[in-house]
């Protein structure tokens, strides 16, 4: 009898879990020590702003990921994955903001702030329990899986695919920006949650609090990279590729297409959810343009770029793209868009595997000439 | 597998017609826009028996397999299956599972996957989302998937893509999957459109090997074909279809020479 647990290291190869371990203690132990430890004028020295920047990235790269679990696998381009971000952030961002407590600025022990400037008088329902740090956590988690579990149960037992889906997903989240918009939903409107104190007690103006909120965002994406990896090397995953290929052909197998691609879709939500519950408190904001349909379209130019169904290659695309927008939204702030747009064209027209199936045909190119591939469009 | 949750017809008396029979169609008609593809078709298959089914283009062979497999609704009629169980309330999967493969015209295999995976998907067995998470492959099933890889002649190409086989090797790579769901009833749609002479030679015997196999009980095949040699190759009794119902139905010496069939069909 074979555990899941048996199974998982199973499915890697030693070249795997060394690259694993490695990359996991770089990140986890390096970047922290040499933020930590040597002094401020240290050449060593690993700047204050660096951390959060990091975790933001690999919040991103968690975000990518679970976008490729659904598209690069499952077939299922989701132009709305920034909704379950924003809602995993948004509900983050409630408790952070019960957490304030009397230290906004009307002193309010149970409101925040926005809503005793709208003059509310009570808090509403929904805002219940969100003072619980762990009720916080499982909404992060629920709530994107609900919206995700019921929208795809719609959509895919009404056989919606392809460009429809994307489309409809695009619809999700523009309808949610507009909710989130408006003063009377009860999220802080225009302005979203912001002014964050604390989180479970520790100060989020610590260095060593944002360590801390680095690290966590470490183990996340590793954690996730892992469940990922076990779903996608399953007979599932199989399932799903093949779904991928010749949808019609899964289903004269017996196997449920609705039920595969709604299990796909709502862990990666569930996943996406997380990455956002874990970017609110790095960046000290959220709101409703999160929600903003570009954005969600931008997750898919990072796995694109990275390489769509290799789970790594996602995570190597968000970290690229958007180290590389932050230099050059620093350098050339106009440049920035004609850049992503050329990205997604050189992407689509020259690398079509991303910069992982470049890496694979560099690599093969040395023994032999790279045997003739095939590229079918998802 | 038939279980309490199929629909099953009302009860029909020891005397009804679907009794006895792995499928029985009565008064199937379907209609697309007003044209009827299928107009009170009506056909049974017995256990074990291997058929040929043929008729000109538009004369609903096609439509007819969808009926069967549950991806078209007949506006009127009977579909049941082993005599009892009607086909009509059912979805594909549901129908796949109770024992009815079909492959299709153009042979889709999962191009990105081998052999190997391709079968192991067709594999008989649980198919919920959480089974098929926490499936592991067992000896048995491994020795399972060997044999077929025997049967259709594909062992040494198991751990292929299968987008890197030839058309006529996607058949039998198909025709494969269809005996790893250890279905009863096997629908073939144009098993050797596109195929070379030999490759023709080879799927006919093939067939003709599923039909004769009894390891796994007995074994129905419905064969769609426009090839009449091969229709000839494997002696079958012939079904002719014409504007959505059946024109003539014997040996293929009886139906050639059926001056009906040789006018709408062999004729022209």
């Amino acid at each position: 009898m074979t555990s899941p647990l048996h199974r998982l290291l199973q499915f890697h190869d030693r070249r795997f879990w060394l690259s694993f371990a490695v990359v996991g203690a770089v990140l986890l132990g390096l970047v922290p020590l040499l933020n930590l430890l040597p002094g401020e004028n240290s050449a060593l020295h690993l700047p204050n702003y660096m951390i959060p920047l990091l975790g933001k990235y690999l919040c991103y790269g968690l975000l990518a990921l679970a976008l490729d679990l659904v598209w690069g696998y499952a077939g299922v381009l989701s132009l709305g994955h920034g909704a379950f971000f924003a809602l995993g952030g948004y509900a983050m961002g409630m408790y952070l903001m019960r957490e304030i407590g009397t230290r906004g600025v009307y002193g309010n022990p149970l409101l925040p702030d926005f809503m005793v400037f709208l003059a509310w008088k009570e808090l509403p329902w929904y805002w219940m329990g969100f003072d619980h740090f762990a009720f916080a956590a499982l909404m992060v988690v629920l709530v994107p899986a609900c919206l995700a579990l019921v929208f795809g149960w719609l959509a895919f037992r009404s056989r919606i695919t392809g460009v429809y889906l994307s489309i409809i997903t695009q619809a999700m989240t523009f309808a949610l920006m507009l909710a989130f918009f408006r003063n009377e939903m009860g999220f802080g409107g225009n302005n979203g949650l912001t002014d964050f104190k604390d989180l479970l007690g520790f100060d989020l103006r610590d260095q060593t609090t944002k360590v801390a909120l680095y690290a966590a965002s470490v183990v996340a994406l590793g954690a996730a990279l892992l469940i990922c990896r076990f779903v996608v090397a399953s007979k599932l995953g199989r399932v799903m590729m093949a779904m991928r290929d010749a949808e019609s052909r899964v289903r004269f197998l017996g196997y449920s297409v609705t039920a595969t691609k709604l299990f796909a879709f709502t862990l990666s939500a569930a996943l996406a959810g997380i990455a956002g519950a874990l970017y609110v408190p790095q960046v000290g904001i959220i709101n409703p343009s999160e929600f903003s349909p570009a954005n969600s379209i931008e997750i898919a130019i990072w796995v694109a770029v990275g390489g769509r169904g290799t789970l790594v290659g996602a995570i190597l695309g968000a970290l690229a793209v958007n180290a590389a927008k932050t230099w050059l939204t620093g350098a050339l702030p106009d440049a920035w868009l004609f850049f992503l747009g050329a990205l997604f064209i050189a992407v689509t027209l020259v690398l079509p595997d991303g910069l992982t199936g470049l890496a694979g045909r560099l690599h093969r190119r040395r023994p032999k000439a790279p045997p003739a591939r095939e590229e079918k469009h998802a | 597998m038939p279980d309490e949750s199929l629909p099953i017809d009302e009860p029909r008396g020891s005397g009804s017609p679907a009794q006895g029979s792995i499928l029985y169609l009565d008064g199937v008609t379907v209609s697309f826009d007003g044209f009827k593809a299928l107009n009170a078709l009506s056909l049974v298959i017995a256990p074990g028996e291997l058929r040929t089914v043929i008729g000109p283009n538009g004369a609903g062979k096609t439509t007819m397999m969808d009926v069967i497999t549950g991806k078209t609704r007949p506006d009127a009629g009977d579909v049941l299956f082993d005599g009892h169980v009607d086909l009509t309330r059912l979805d594909e999967a549901a129908i796949a599972n109770l024992g009815i493969g079909r492959k299709f015209q153009k042979p889709t295999v999962f191009e990105k996957l081998s052999l190997f995976d391709n079968l192991e998907l067709a594999l008989k067995g649980p198919r919920g989302t959480l089974a098929t998470l926490f499936f592991t492959l067992s000896g048995e099933a491994k020795d399972r998937i060997g044999q077929v890889l025997t049967l259709v002649g594909l062992t040494d190409k198991a751990k292929l893509p299968a987008g890197q086989l030839s058309h006529g090797e996607k058949q039998w790579l198909e025709i494969g999957m269809l005996l790893m769901q250890d279905q009863r009833l096997l629908l073939l749609d144009e098993p050797v459109a596109g195929l070379t002479d030999a490759e023709t030679e080879a799927t006919a015997a093939l067939i003709l090997d599923l039909s004769r196999d009894r390891s796994l009980g007995e074994r129905s095949l419905v064969v769609v074909e426009h090839d009449m040699e091969f229709v000839r190759s494997l002696a079958a009794k012939v079904t002719v279809l014409h504007e959505g119902s059946v024109l003539a139905e014997g040996s293929i010496d009886a139906v050639q020479s059926n001056p009906r069939v040789v006018e709408v069909y062999l004729g022209r």
